[in-house]
């Protein structure tokens, strides 16, 4: 279990630092669905089913629907790399 | 200059926040409201689900916010969207991605008013299945842009989903009761009829907000 | 577990969400790009949702739903429904920030908060009737010639 949450914690916040440093703001929206998809195990582990499902079905699905969605209305959802060092 | 006052910054946050959150009492929580809810909810409301019971019977004037909440969102987002016009840049999809959706459409409404429907005996309820029947809706509009569902169907759906669970909470109000009250008989714990009319608000709540993120896809899909 | 180490997992879990309210921080402290900040707000606001959830855990505790089985110990609800709404709430506004985003690259082109601020700044004066600070061209209240000239870069 205590290792377990070790592997997600550990793979939830190098998502998360992807998430600014990648250039490609298709693949940090990608990111940040996949900090999203480890957050609902965690909230499963935490006897939390309800909002495991919530943070499933709306962090993880929706809402990287919506900005991949954003991102081909800004015409930004090109594969070219966008010179946004931060 | 300005990346080292900002990584100043967050470790800054992070020192801060460790100390707060080492003075918290991890996993011994006092829950002084908890206990009580959960001791009197299966009696006084019924259903098996007490996260559902708290969202809808104890605060469900504090979701009828959030419903108002996301309402403003999503039409301030469509206002400022605007109308992109008739221009179906993007016609019909391939013969796979029709099949597809075709094939994936019925499964995900069934899902979605699973979900909607047992939303007071297992986790889940009007949010969660809501935006799996958005889903279930964009998708096919994905594969078939032309056929999209009309904007005046996708309104009355959440118009009348809105209104049909404010009518719910009046109707508690005019019985004597609290706005928002549980109405109906309580019924068996543990069965689909059951918890009064929490499952009737959970299926107004789950049309409104898939009417709503439905419309909301399809016009940033545009 | 039988080994000699093993890390207290509550402890963890804190260390991650407080991780990810300090990434999103940075983030918005950091970004140059306006859809940037959106993916950092949303980070921060995850953190800030399974902090709620922990405060809310207990050790020997099940998922606060009835089961036909004898009642036991269950987490605290509250704050699981707190963070169901908050986590709609959440996309609610994502949906919003990305509608206004649209708009501000119609309206100037480009989505670089240095460059955004120049702009806004400009219009700002043009619309005050505030000439350029430190600019050898003639001032806005006298649009000559020179004045005409934008200096859009």
């Amino acid at each position: 279990m205590a290792w377990l949450v070790l592997l997600l914690v550990v793979l939830m916040l190098g998502a998360a630092v992807l998430v600014l440093l990648l250039d490609n703001l298709v693949a940090a929206v990608a990111a940040a669905s996949v900090v999203s998809l480890l957050l609902s195990v965690l909230f499963a582990l935490l006897a939390a089913p309800d909002v495991a499902l919530t943070e499933a079905a709306v962090g993880a699905g929706l809402s990287g629907a919506v900005l991949a969605l954003g991102l081909r209305r800004l015409g930004l959802a090109g594969i070219k790399a966008e010179d946004d060092h931060a | 200059m300005h990346r080292i006052a900002t990584l100043l910054f967050a470790l800054g946050l992070g020192v801060l926040l460790l100390g707060l959150a080492a003075q918290l009492p991890l996993g011994a929580t006092p829950m002084a409201i908890g206990n009580e809810i959960l001791a009197r909810a299966p009696g006084e409301i019924g259903a098996a689900n007490i996260v559902t019971s708290v969202v809808l019977a104890y605060r469900g004037i504090d979701t009828l916010g959030e419903l108002a909440i996301l309402f403003a969102a999503a039409t301030a987002a469509g206002l400022v969207l605007g109308h992109a016009g008739s221009r179906s840049r993007n016609g019909e999809a391939g013969f796979i991605l029709r099949t597809g959706s075709d094939l994936l459409f019925p499964l995900l409404l069934t899902v979605g008013f699973y979900i909607v429907l047992h939303g007071h005996l297992t986790p889940g309820g009007g949010f969660q299945g809501g935006v799996v029947l958005a889903a279930a809706f964009f998708a096919s509009f994905l594969a078939r842009p032309s056929h999209r569902p009309g904007h005046g169907v996708i309104s009355l759906i959440e118009g009348l989903a809105g209104a049909a669970f404010i009518g719910i909470g009046l109707a508690a109000l005019a019985g004597g009761g609290a706005f928002l009250q549980p109405l109906l008989d309580r019924g068996m714990l543990g069965e689909l009829v059951s918890a009064g009319s929490l499952p009737l608000l959970y299926l107004a709540v789950g049309l409104k907000v898939g009417a709503e993120l439905a419309g909301l896809l399809a016009q940033l899909a545009e | 577990m039988d080994m000699t180490f093993a890390p207290d997992p509550l402890a963890l879990l804190v260390i991650g969400a407080l991780g990810l309210i300090v990434v999103g921080a940075a983030g918005l402290a950091f970004g140059r790009h306006l859809f940037r900040l959106v993916l950092a707000l949303g980070l921060a606001e995850a953190g800030a949702n399974l902090l709620l959830v922990i405060a809310g855990y207990r050790w020997d505790a099940v998922a606060p739903i009835l089961t036909g089985s004898a009642p036991a110990a269950m987490v605290d609800p509250v704050p699981q429904a707190l963070v169901l709404t908050a986590i709609v709430i959440g996309v609610g506004v994502q949906a919003l920030a990305v509608a206004l985003l649209v708009r501000v690259k119609l309206a100037y082109g480009t989505l670089d908060l240095a460059e955004l601020k120049a702009l806004v700044e400009r219009d700002i004066r043009a619309a005050a009737g505030i000439g350029e600070p430190d600019s050898a061209q003639a001032p806005a209240t006298l649009p000559g010639p020179a004045g005409l000239i934008g200096e859009r870069p």
